[in-house]
This record gives structure tokens, C-alpha cells and sequence, in this order.
């Protein structure tokens, strides 16, 4: 099958890469640019494990194709840590052991990630409705709601600045 | 809560930040999926689309011709598996059914049954030549219930299958049902005739499955000097490797199994599927071969945990338990081994009963073959018990908690098996159940209800084999072949930390390979942190050992002379001698070289974990949709080594249970075809369907363990059947015996329709 040239911002860099116009975005980032954070659990958009932001949105890109990357930003969770500076919500997570296998992890936090930047402080039930795209099978998720909670606490100082 | 007085740990008790950690919350760690290598191809299987049926012919040569591919493999090209049993943590499997299941041979036995692979440099050339493969079936008439299996005129999923009773009998005609067994005490008439009050039930409970989040993943290079390396996702790379070789008829030692990181098992990544077929592949094409399954080819074809049908007599004089008779029932699926003898032997365990008699039935299928599911058979099993144990005190208008206080199991209490329990803390748990600020509140409003249950689960031992290397500057590597799957590289560098008086951040634990390590057994059983635990509790001490033997010869004094305390050394004979570990550490060199510890161990003494469980919720009169208002979950963990990780083990548990009670089971139509194999259509619990779920910590140390480490992680999701059943009774008067108590099953017993 003939391949498509997309020209996409990933994780803040210009790139381009050639994709076959039937290879999901997740395929694309895993097998073709060796961004294996983002994880396969369902390929069909209910499990929230291959959870991405395309243009700050958030999106399951099981269910988006790479060549809809075309002019895109797309942010995945190998770009949310600024060397190795974690974002606080990735702190959170290690210090409110919101994680024990840690294959949902990366979608958790970008979805949580997504949250914070529309709604700074959202209460616990906020948190627990937003996520429900996501499926954690380890924690029975108190520990994550917990984190994004801390983190939203931790992070809010750093939102007034950019205000 | 501390029943007795503990130890002042320095490291144990605390919560630091996991070793693996960042690498999981930045995405760098590495999964079964993630790897990728030079010249990889992508293997895809083809799957049966019946539930029975004898296969006549397989054609592959137009797929073998479809452009791109490279291999292609069936059951000719394993060799012929030996038909004898092997170990396989929570259950055992035999070989040659454990082949059959990898690629089926003469007959497909359920929907999803693997008949070929394929292997091309993109998946979806491989998924398209999958199509070309010809297979001619002759279609059987499927059997999908215990039931209807049990009964003689069955279709029967192997005519040679004969029942195997206790003391090696067969029974004459061949059956599904695989086994029977009994376990039997007292006198159970006299009790009946006797009792007070009698409650008898029959319990039908689905088949759900594990659930976790990552899909089964292999991949394999055959090498040219025939060794073979085997990148996977299991929780026991030994056991990888010890299966592969008996069905490709291999030495062990040519075989290297890589364990990835695991996203999540459960129980459901003991069984091996993939990796076998990855080899083949490899062998045949000459390059390294991925596989890894789709969500719909997880729930078809890997390890649900058995449907099963249960029927519980119970008695009761006075407020003591006098007397129970059940007959339990598992799916296996496919082929023999449910968790049926599990279950028989958790059901009464909270108990002291002198009478009863257990009948249990291990009964095959035209489903997946069942693999073990965090306290395998247990929970099933507590869902009657404690169900009954509820109408019981209802009956004898009893507390509920109170009927179980006064009859709780203690040290000496004999159990089914006529083996008696070393220290346990059934007791602890109930009375803290009671004195708990959860059952001492009001449940008020309408449709709302409190339901309690309790549960146990033996926890294992098994073997584990440690290396602890001294580095010069006083850090330790600690290398281990425990699966990780949620904590344990933390919770056993705590304990090697705890043991050597040093820091937890100086212990840098890392899981290796099965050529780099001695033979661990599987992450199951709840017993990693127990076992391999106790493995780097004897490997810390072995370094301890060694350092005195050095500080005496540098001192000039004697070993007995020689103290290790608090991290360091120091000579009794010479208050001026002393050093730190990192100090003694610096010194290797010119002491004897490397110091190194280790330990190989068959861990003795676990200790069994009971829960108990109280439950609030609110059944809507309209939709019949069952909302969980408030969560207590009590348990005897002996000690928390890393207190966060274990209660998240307890929330997971229960929100696990929470599913099983209301929304998860396997549809299967009248052909035998799963029809709700996706996450959407299956419906594990979201974060909006769960409350916070409290936990209450009870700590009896457990004796067989240098820090009281008792099992966790299991028997969590043992009590939430029955005390969310219990709840629901409480609230609707309705008492609900079979699974899941959907929201449909609730509003037609509310309506009256049955």
C-alpha cells in the first residue's frame, strides 16, 4: 500500500513521516516513530490507554489516523516531562502510588493533563466523570483520583504565573 | 492497627517513591509491546469461529503465497507434547493440553481455539493472509454450561475424558467432568437434625474475565545456534520457560526468557499462549517474530475465570455454625483444572466448623480454558458461603458481624483439609469490622442497604533466588526474577534496606532475566513479597555474615567479637573499631574481593489472609442499577511493608469484586460465540462507577515470616460478591443468587418477573 507524507508538531519539534492511510495514529507513533509510550489496550477507544492531545484536545489516537496528524500538534506523554523535570502531575502520581502495573499510567496522566489545562481545581467528582475513558484494572483508582487532585494543588501556583 | 508489639522498622512502614517509577509516569518503561528489533516481523494467529468442532483439513498455501509473507505455522509443526503435568504456580497444566491450547490439533474446543499463525513485515499483511488460510470444519454441537455439561447426554469435548475420582478412580463412561473430589469431617446428619435454623441455596455466578489492560504479547528469535530468546509479558519468565521448552521439545538452558514490564495479570498471564507460536514463526522465517492479541482475541481465548453453580446447606445452634453440606461446580473451559478445590477449601476457612462434607466438580466446556483470577475459586465460593452465613443470622436474628465473631476461626482451627491454622487473624478483622466507624454509622433512606461479608485466601511460598552485590561505594544492586506487576521491586528493596540498616535509596533492586538469575517461581499466590521477600531477607543477612568474617580479620578479633547493628560494624572487645556498611563496603578489595549475598529458598510458613468487608448501597427502584454508596474493606496484611501499595492492592481488589457483583460476564449466543468481547461491551468498573474505598489495615505479623509478611493482594476481592449481595438483600429484601446482579436481573426480581 502507497504511503502518505504528513507533516505534524510532535511533542513540540517539527516532523514528517510516511504512513499508510489505514495505520491509526497510535500505530504511527508506536511502530513507525518508537514512541512506544502511549499503549495499545483495546484499539477500539474504551480503555484510554493510547491517550494523546491533538491540538490540546484530548484524543484516543487508536481511533484517529496518522495522516489526520497532517498540520497537527500532538503531545504524547514522552513530551511532558521537561528533561527531567517531571510535570507535577507525574510526581503526583509517584508519590500518591497512583500506579502499580502502570500500562494505563501514560493515558491517565495525559487525560489528567488535558483536565487541568481547561479546569485548574475540578473536585473529586469532576476528576472521577472526566476519567471514566480510562480504564485502570490495578488501583480502583482512589490513588489516582487522589493524584490528579494533588497535583491540580501543586500545579496552581504555576498556572497563576502564566495568568 | 498493631495487634501486638511490632518492631521499630526504619524502612518498613514508610512510603517512598518506587524504583521503577519514573519510568512508568514518562512512558520510557518497556512493555511486552514495546520492543522492537532489527528485522522484526509481525505474527498474527487465525482463531476458530466455532465452539466445537472437529477440524478436517487445514490448506495454508495460499497464504504461504500471499505476498509479503514469510511463515507460516500449524499444530504439524510442533513436535508431540508429552502427556504429564507441570507446575505452574496457582494451578497445573498438562502439556499436552497446554500445546493443543497454543495450536489446536484434531478438534477446536471454543471460539477463539488458535489453528495457525502468520508472520509478514506489516500486520496487516499478515491479517490479510490470515484470511487465505482454508480450514474444513465439522461442526459439533457445543456445550457452554456447567450444568448442561455434567448431565449424560452431553455432547462430550473428549470421548477418552473419564471422571477422576479421590484415590485415582475413573468412572466408566466418559464425562465433562473431569474431577471430583470430597472433603469431609464430623457427623453432618446429626448437625442437621439437631440445628436451629437450616438455610439452604443455590448460587450460579459468570464468567468474567481478569481484565487487565495490556493484551498478551510475545515475541521470539530462533537463533541460528538453535537457542531461543523470548521477549514477553508474563508474571513468571521461569515458568515461560520451562512450558516452551516441554512443547517445542527443547533444553531449558537453550531457552532465555526477557520478562518486559507486565500491565497487569491477575492470574491471567500464569497460562502461556503466544509464545511457542512466536518461535515457530521464527524458526521458520529466520527473523525475530512479535505477536501480540487484540482485546476481542483476550477475552475469547485467554484465561476467564470458571462460571460455576453452587449449592450450600447450613446449620446453625444457638449462634455457633454446626454443620455444612455444599456441591460446587467449576467451569474449567476447554480442558480440566478450574480453581473448584480452592474454592472447597476458602469457603469455610472464617469458620470454626466441625461438620461438613464438600463435593466438588471440575467440569470442561466449549469455553476458554480458565486460568486463575486473583483468589482463584474463592470468591464464588464466599459468594454462597457468606450469603447463607447472612440468611443464617438473619434467621437466628444475630448481628451479622457478631454471628461471624462468634464463630471466627483462631490458631489451632482445624480447616477442611485437616490441616490447623498457624496465627491468623480472623478474629482481628471482625472485631475491627465491628469498631469500625462505617458499621457503627446509620444506613438510612430508602432503597439502601448494608451488607458484610468475609473471605480468605492461603497465600503461597514456592521457590525464589536472590543476588545482592555490593557495590564499592555502599549501594547495593539487588538482582531478583520476580515478576513486578505492582510494587514488589519497592516492597522487597524495603525489605533487603530494613535488613542491612541502610537507606532505601542505596538498594537499586532490577528483574532479570531467566539465564541471570535462579529459578523464581511465578508473581501469583500473593507470594512475592512473602517469598522472594524472605529470599532478600536471607541474601541481606548472608552479606551481614560476610562483612563480620572480614571486620574481624581487619580488627584482629574473632567473629564473636563482632557486631552488625544499625548499618554498620563495631567490635565489642574495642570501642575505637567500628565502621558504617558503606565504609566496610569501600574495603571489598582488600578484604576477599566482591561481597555478594544470595539465597535460594523454597518459601515456608505463609500465612493465610482473611478480610472482612462492609458495604453500603442504593438500588434504583427504576432502572435497578446498583450504586455503591460507601466501601470498607478490613484486612490482616501480618505486616505493610510499603502501606500505599498495599492498600491500593485492596481497592484494586474490591473494585474487581465490585464488577464481578454487578456488571461483568461473558454472553455467549446459542453457537457458542462470545458476543460482548470488547471493553465497551464487557463493562469493567470506571472511576465514575466506584466510590473511595476505605481500607483498615490490621496487622497480625505472621509468624513464618522475618518481618510478618503475610500475602495481600488476593484475598481483597474474595468478600465483595457476597457482602454487595448481602447489601442489596438488606435493601430490597430480595436475596439475589446469581451474577452479575445486573441492573436488568435487579429491576425483574423487584418487578416480580423471575
Amino acid at each position: 500500500m502507497s504511503r502518505t507524507q504528513v507533516q505534524t508538531r510532535l511533542n513540540g519539534v517539527a516532523i514528517d513521516f510516511l504512513c499508510e492511510p489505514r495505520q491509526s495514529l497510535l500505530e504511527v507513533l508506536r511502530d513507525e516513530l518508537g514512541l512506544t509510550g502511549s499503549k495499545e489496550g483495546c484499539n477500539n477507544g474504551n480503555c484510554g490507554a493510547c491517550s494523546v492531545l491533538v491540538n490540546g484536545r484530548i484524543v484516543n489516537s487508536c481511533c484517529v489516523l496518522g495522516v489526520e496528524a497532517e498540520g497537527a500538534e500532538v503531545e504524547t506523554i514522552e513530551g511532558v516531562a521537561k528533561g527531567d523535570q517531571l510535570h507535577p502531575l507525574q510526581q503526583a502520581f509517584l508519590n500518591e502510588a497512583a500506579l502499580q502495573c502502570g500500562i494505563c499510567t501514560p493515558g491517565f496522566i495525559m487525560a489528567s493533563k488535558a483536565l487541568l489545562a481547561q479546569e485548574p481545581n475540578p473536585d473529586e467528582q469532576r476528576v472521577r466523570h472526566w476519567l471514566a475513558g480510562n480504564l485502570c484494572r490495578c488501583t480502583g483508582y482512589d490513588k489516582i483520583v487522589k493524584a490528579v487532585l494533588v497535583a491540580a494543588a501543586a500545579q496552581a501556583p504555576e498556572m497563576q504565573e502564566v495568568k | 492497627m498493631t495487634t501486638v508489639e511490632k518492631p521499630a522498622y526504619t524502612v518498613i512502614g514508610t512510603r517512598p517513591v518506587r524504583p521503577d517509577g519514573v519510568e512508568k509516569v514518562t512512558g520510557k518503561a518497556q512493555y511486552g509491546a514495546d520492543i522492537r528489533l532489527t528485522g522484526m516481523l509481525f505474527g498474527r494467529v487465525l482463531r476458530s469461529p466455532h465452539a466445537h468442532a472437529r477440524i478436517l483439513s487445514i490448506d495454508t498455501s495460499a497464504a504461504e503465497a500471499f505476498p509479503g509473507v514469510l511463515a507460516v505455522v500449524t499444530h504439524r509443526d510442533l513436535p508431540s507434547a508429552e502427556d504429564k503435568m507441570e507446575e505452574l504456580g496457582e494451578s497445573n497444566i498438562n502439556v499436552r493440553e497446554a500445546s493443543d491450547n497454543v495450536l489446536a490439533s484434531d478438534k477446536v474446543l471454543y471460539r477463539g481455539h488458535a489453528i495457525a499463525a502468520v508472520c509478514a513485515a506489516s500486520p496487516h499483511v499478515a491479517e490479510e493472509a490470515l484470511a487465505r488460510i482454508k480450514v474444513e470444519y465439522d461442526v459439533l454441537p457445543p456445550v457452554m454450561d456447567v450444568r448442561d455439561a455434567m448431565r449424560e447426554d452431553a455432547p462430550l469435548l473428549s470421548e477418552t475424558r473419564h471422571t477422576r475420582s479421590m484415590g485415582g478412580k475413573t468412572s466408566e463412561k466418559p464425562s465433562n467432568i473431569a474431577a471430583y473430589n470430597q472433603f469431609k469431617g464430623g457427623d453432618i446428619d446429626a448437625a442437621f437434625a439437631e440445628a436451629d435454623a437450616i438455610v439452604e441455596r443455590e448460587f450460579t455466578t459468570a464468567m468474567v474475565h481478569q481484565g487487565y489492560i495490556e493484551p498478551q504479547t510475545s515475541t521470539a528469535s530462533w537463533n541460528a545456534d538453535g537457542t531461543i530468546t523470548i521477549w514477553t509479558s508474563t508474571q513468571g519468565s521461569f515458568a515461560v520457560r520451562g512450558l516452551v521448552a516441554e512443547i517445542l521439545r527443547q533444553p531449558v538452558s537453550k531457552i532465555r526468557v526477557i520478562p518486559m514490564e507486565i500491565g497487569g495479570g491477575f492470574g491471567g498471564k500464569l497460562p502461556i499462549y503466544l509464545d511457542p507460536v512466536a518461535a515457530l514463526l521464527s524458526k521458520k522465517s529466520g527473523r525475530p517474530v512479535k505477536i501480540s492479541m487484540s482485546r476481542t482475541d483476550v477475552f475469547e481465548a485467554t484465561g476467564p475465570t470458571s462460571g460455576t453453580y453452587i449449592k450450600v446447606k447450613m446449620a446453625a445452634k444457638g449462634d455457633q455454625i454446626t454443620a455444612v453440606q455444599a456441591t460446587l461446580a467449576y467451569e474449567a473451559g476447554a480442558y480440566p483444572g478450574s480453581s473448584v478445590g480452592a474454592g472447597a477449601m476458602c469457603m469455610l476457612a472464617p469458620y470454626r466448623v466441625e461438620n461438613f462434607e464438600l463435593n466438588t466438580y471440575d467440569v470442561v466446556v466449549n469455553r476458554p480454558k480458565t486460568a486463575a483470577y486473583r483468589a482463584p475459586g474463592a470468591p464464588a465460593a464466599a459468594f454462597a458461603g457468606e450469603s447463607v452465613v447472612d440468611e443464617l443470622a438473619r434467621e437466628l436474628k444475630i448481628d451479622p458481624l457478631q454471628l461471624r465473631r462468634a464463630n471466627a476461626s483462631r490458631e489451632g482451627t482445624r480447616q477442611v483439609t485437616g490441616v490447623p491454622f498457624p496465627r491468623i487473624g480472623a478474629e482481628e478483622v471482625v472485631d475491627a469490622a465491628i469498631d469500625s466507624p462505617h458499621y457503627r454509622s446509620p444506613i438510612e433512606g430508602p432503597n439502601r442497604g448494608r451488607g458484610v461479608a468475609s473471605g480468605y485466601w492461603f497465600n503461597g511460598g514456592m521457590q525464589s533466588s536472590v543476588v545482592a552485590s555490593v557495590n564499592g561505594d555502599g549501594t547495593v544492586n539487588l538482582i531478583e526474577g520476580s515478576i513486578d506487576i505492582g510494587g514488589t521491586r519497592a516492597s522487597l528493596a524495603m525489605q533487603l534496606a530494613e535488613t542491612l540498616g541502610v537507606s532505601y535509596e542505596s538498594i537499586r533492586p532490577t528483574v532479570v532475566d531467566t539465564d541471570s538469575v535462579g529459578h523464581n517461581d511465578v508473581t501469583g499466590g500473593s507470594r512475592t513479597t512473602f517469598a522472594t521477600g524472605m529470599a532478600v531477607f536471607e541474601a541481606g543477612m548472608d552479606i551481614r555474615r560476610q562483612m563480620i568474617t572480614r571486620a574481624a580479620k581487619l580488627w584482629s578479633c574473632t567473629e564473636d567479637d563482632v557486631v552488625y547493628e544499625e548499618g554498620g560494624l563495631r567490635c565489642l572487645k574495642d570501642s575505637t573499631k567500628e565502621m558504617t556498611f558503606a565504609e566496610m563496603a569501600k574495603q571489598s578489595a582488600r578484604t576477599g574481593g566482591p561481597i555478594v549475598g544470595k539465597a535460594s529458598l523454597v518459601a515456608r510458613g505463609a500465612g493465610g489472609a482473611f478480610a472482612t468487608h462492609i458495604v453500603d448501597v442504593e438500588v434504583d427502584p427504576d432502572t435497578g442499577k446498583v450504586e455503591i454508596l460507601r466501601y470498607t474493606a478490613v484486612q490482616d496484611v501480618g505486616t505493610a511493608i510499603h502501606p500505599a501499595y498495599v492498600e491500593g492492592q485492596i481497592q484494586g481488589g474490591v473494585v474487581q469484586g465490585i464488577g464481578w457483583a454487578l456488571n461483568e460476564e461473558y454472553f455467549y449466543d446459542e453457537s457458542g460465540r462470545m458476543v460482548n468481547s470488547s471493553f465497551l461491551d464487557y463493562r469493567m468498573p470506571t472511576s465514575l462507577d466506584v466510590p473511595n474505598i476505605d481500607t483498615v489495615v490490621i496487622e497480625v505479623p505472621n509468624p513464618g515470616h522475618p518481618y510478618g509478611v503475610r500475602g495481600v493482594g488476593e484475598v481483597p476481592i474474595v468478600p465483595p460478591l457476597a457482602a454487595i449481595a448481602n447489601a442489596i438483600h438488606d435493601a430490597t429484601g430480595h436475596r439475589f443468587t446469581s451474577l452479575p446482579m445486573s441492573p436488568r436481573k435487579v429491576l425483574e426480581a423487584l418487578d416480580g418477573i423471575e
